[in-house]
């Protein structure tokens, strides 16, 4: 297993090199000129000239890729062009609201949706298993958006119970940050949900007919135990990648849930980035973002053989 | 063994359960009455929809919910009325007093749980033991059913466990608290013939050591033979005789009963006059070996799934393989047809060796091998009906669509069904006719070289004596060569010229049918026959039985 987590670290090497040999050519590639985007509209050529020179624009491509690669490596992610700031402090200042709403929202889609689905499953063919497969066609249709303004419509300017935007700090109290971040949660769940509901709904009634199950019941085992016991354990495989798969995805929900409640998160933060041609800072997120992926993958494939003493690595 | 005097653990009376909405019948089983006594073994014969598990999934209220509902009828455990019982009750009853054990023993067990704990886990339902004690008990149990290393074994993985091990297990389970009845469903059925010979016997065990009355569900006669106290014989739902094991099966009064037994393949073969046609078929030094050590894993297992496998067939002839699981026999068919790539070694067809051909050089002798697999729903795609089925391949090797299905009608009337039937899809048809449509596919191809991987080993003991009569009978029509792969030494017996015993992936003994079964020369061989169920059963009934069951 230890000799599994190592080996499979090493091959994020390769993944991560060609992601930064893409991330570093996509700002080489682009027909606007940094130096020309960091100078502003005013400069004048010489101011350019100067630029491109401290940027070491000048230098041969190559050469170019070895002094950002040994930046980068150093944690050393450069310069904001439109913030002014180190892209690494942008980051760590943008990076506590993402990481509480991807939290809560992963753990409320689990929570809600694996037993829904473990329901419908049981339930199969009942109003309980069209009703959860009813909702469960909603909430991938409609955009997350739609789903924001919804909520905000309803519990924040009619009935007042939430805020309508923002963001608090955790160390500005814990109780706020919770409170803050209940629309969000919702908005942005409501489509993991659907998915993973639906999946364990179909894992499930696979297993359910499996033979192991019907030992369970002459047993004498009464039903929760054999649905959450025997069943649901043989039946997480697929859920397991599903919700890995849900994590990869989250950042363009996190991207417009962000937009909608006004949080200064690192989805809001690409958006700006994006409109300003803040080429660093892209970089930086999507260097940050692929490596959650190869790491997410690395963990879903861990949990497989925790899950399942079949799989052996 | 039957005292008047004893109660019985089992009283089923007047029973008929209904199906849901109606299949083919209204029933699933009707006024079905039968009693097990205390330390009495019935046998449950029957052929498939026979109505034998639905008896023993009533007894146990593990009909599944809006298919199948008892209507009317009584079952009493130990005079205790259970089709009152709500499930709840009903819970109570399950592996405290009645506990069942299943066909397929992967399947039975729960795959991610340790064996020790599922078997722990009849004693967490239904006792007040703490931790300590419940695995003392387990580790009891386990070694009652002579489980080697129980402290080992209670820590194992289900697929850790050799398929009588984990039935085994699975008896542990149910017998862990001493149940009044056990029900076994076809308990040896996915057994090889030296493990179902184990079973059996600790099944007697473990009835004669707890008095446990126990209803066993079989279709193998040869086991009813082997362990039946009484016999129950069904037919479509209802019970066609009861009797003594000895009445049933030494003077069985119904008609059915007679068939049934007719219809099972006399383990003395026939003597058949040796072939002498051409060698269409010989395999030299065949040999696969699977999973190579890497670079990275440099200790990895080697397993040598055929090793120096030699053997000739000639045109006319039935060679069999016959052999455990895991012996290597499937991996031979499989590497003849070049499913599978051997490792090396050469298979020269009519005197072309075909081992090492490239796929594209292949590719015009494909057509000459063909095989006819176990499971004819699973060989046969659903989606296609059976005259696509049938001309797909002719048409591949450049057969027109009208000479292709010229071809397959005839084919379907030579195997005994209507050539209307072509447009049909697999699902409207039974297995028996399934597998004549698979063999009517196989002769599409003009092969000079048919394999059989257990053609018949999925098919009722009635289906299995035609279709073997169909393949015998298209061998001497087209002069084929036949290699007929079994597990099952009465089929063995009745179909092949010569056998080949595998072992291992080892070749450990050849010759004709009739010296090899009057005469074996290897230990395997001789345990092998030991141990198939029913030894002096059906042999009186002499060789050649097979061909007087009607056809279809």
């Amino acid at each position: 297993m230890f000799a599994f987590i190592i080996r499979r670290l090493i091959a994020t090497i390769p993944v991560m090199l060609v992601v930064a040999v893409f991330v570093f050519l996509m700002l080489r590639l682009t027909p606007s000129d940094p130096a020309a985007i960091i100078a502003g509209d005013n400069a004048t050529a010489e101011q350019v000239a100067d630029i491109r020179g401290k940027l070491g624009l000048n230098e041969p491509i190559l050469t170019q890729f070895f002094i950002w690669g040994a930046k980068t490596l150093r944690g050393d992610l450069g310069e904001s062009f439109f913030f002014k700031k180190t892209v690494a402090e942008l980051i760590s200042d943008r990076i506590e609201p993402t990481l509480s709403l991807s939290f809560f929202t992963i753990v409320l889609a689990v929570l809600v949706a694996v037993p829904l689905g473990v329901l419908a499953a049981k339930k199969h063919g009942s109003w309980i298993d069209r009703i959860v497969m009813g909702f469960s066609v909603l909430g991938f249709s409609v955009p997350v958006f739609v789903v924001g303004y919804s909520l905000i419509y309803i519990f924040a300017s009619e009935l007042r119970w939430f805020p309508t935007t923002g963001y608090k700090r955790l160390h500005d109290g814990a109780g706020n940050w919770a409170y803050y971040l209940i629309l969000p949660t919702l908005t942005l769940s409501v489509v993991y949900i659907a998915l993973i509901a639906r999946m364990t709904r179909t894992s499930m009634l696979e297993v359910l007919s499996e033979d192991y199950v019907r030992t369970a019941r002459a047993k004498g085992q009464i039903e929760r135990k054999v649905l959450f016991r025997h069943a649901l354990r043989n039946a997480a495989v697929p859920i397991v990648t599903v919700i890995g798969l849900g994590i990869a995805l989250l950042i363009g929900g996190v991207v417009v849930t962000e937009s909608v409640y006004s949080i200064p998160g690192l989805g809001r933060l690409t958006v700006e980035a994006v409109l300003a041609r803040d080429f660093p800072v892209i970089q930086a997120v999507i260097l940050m973002f692929s490596f959650v992926y190869v790491l997410i993958n690395l963990l879903v494939d861990l949990v497989y053989s925790i899950l399942d003493p079949r799989i052996r690595y | 063994m039957t005292a008047l005097d004893k109660k019985p653990v089992l009283e089923v009376t007047n029973l008929t359960v209904a199906i849901a909405g109606g299949g083919d019948r209204a029933n699933a089983i009707e006024g079905v009455t039968l009693s097990v006594m205390p330390g009495e073994i019935v046998c449950v014969v029957g052929e498939s929809g026979s109505g034998k598990s639905v008896t023993s999934q009533a007894v146990m209220a593990l009909l599944p919910k809006g298919q199948l509902s008892i209507v009317s009828g009584s079952i009493k455990l130990e005079g205790d009325e259970l089709t009152t019982k709500s499930q709840a009750q009903m819970r109570a009853v399950r592996g405290m007093r009645a506990a069942m054990v299943f066909q397929e023993p992967m399947t039975a067990l729960n795959p991610v749980e340790r064996c020790g704990d599922q078997i722990e886990e009849v004693l967490e339902i239904h006792t007040d033991l703490d931790a300590k004690g419940r695995r003392a008990r387990v580790l009891d149990v386990m070694r009652s059913v002579h489980l080697p290393d129980p402290e080992q074994m209670i820590d194992a993985y289900p697929h850790q466990l050799s398929g009588g091990q984990r039935q085994r297990v699975m008896i542990a389970m149910a017998l862990v608290l001493d149940p009044a009845l056990l029900i076994a469903d076809e308990p040896t059925t996915a057994l090889d013939v030296t493990t179902q010979a184990q079973i059996l016997k600790l099944v007697r065990e473990m009835q004669v050591r707890r008095n446990t009355g126990v209803l066993f569900i079989t279709h193998d006669f040869g086991v009813v033979s082997e362990i039946a106290d009484r016999v129950v014989v069904m037919q479509k739902g209802r019970i066609v005789e009861q009797g003594t094991k000895a009445e049933i099966l030494g003077a069985p009064r119904e008609a059915y009963t007679r068939m049934l037994i007719g219809a099972v393949p006399s383990l003395v073969p026939p003597d058949r006059a040796p072939v002498a046609g051409a060698v269409t078929l010989e395999t030299v030094k065949l040999n696969k070996t699977y999973g190579a050590r890497t670079l990275f894993k440099p200790a990895g297992r080697v397993v040598k799934a055929a090793s120096d496998v030699s053997f000739q067939i000639r045109r006319g002839e039935t060679l069999g393989i016959v052999g455990e699981s895991g012996s290597g026999k499937s991996t031979v068919a499989r590497c003849i047809a070049r499913l599978v790539d051997p490792t090396s070694g050469r298979i020269d067809l009519d005197g072309v060796d075909i081992a090492r051909m490239s796929e594209r050089k292949l590719r015009p002798f494909r057509k000459n091998v063909q095989i006819v697999f176990q499971d004819p729903y699973r060989s046969l795609n659903p989606r296609r009906n059976v005259g696509q089925s049938i001309i797909e391949g002719p048409m591949n090797f450049g057969l027109s669509l009208d000479e292709a299905m010229t071809r397959a009608r005839d084919l379907m009337g030579l195997v005994g069904l209507s050539p209307d039937a072509l447009d049909r899809f697999p699902h409207q048809f039974s297995g028996g006719q399934r597998q004549r449509i698979a063999i009517a596919r196989a002769l599409a191809m003009e092969p000079v070289l048919l394999i059989g991987d257990e053609p018949v080993s999925a098919l009722d003991v009635s289906v299995q004596a035609q279709v073997l009569q169909l393949l015998d009978a298209v061998r001497k029509k087209f002069d084929l060569a036949v290699l007929f792969i079994t597990h099952d030494l009465r089929v063995a017996a009745q179909i092949c010229d010569r056998i080949a015993v595998m072992q291992r992936g080892v070749v450990v003994e050849t010759g004709r049918t009739v010296d090899v079964f009057a005469n074996p020369q290897h230990e395997y061989t001789r345990a092998l026959f030991s141990a198939a169920p029913g030894q002096g059963f059906g042999n009186r009934i002499g060789a050649g039985e097979v061909q007087k069951v009607p056809a279809l």
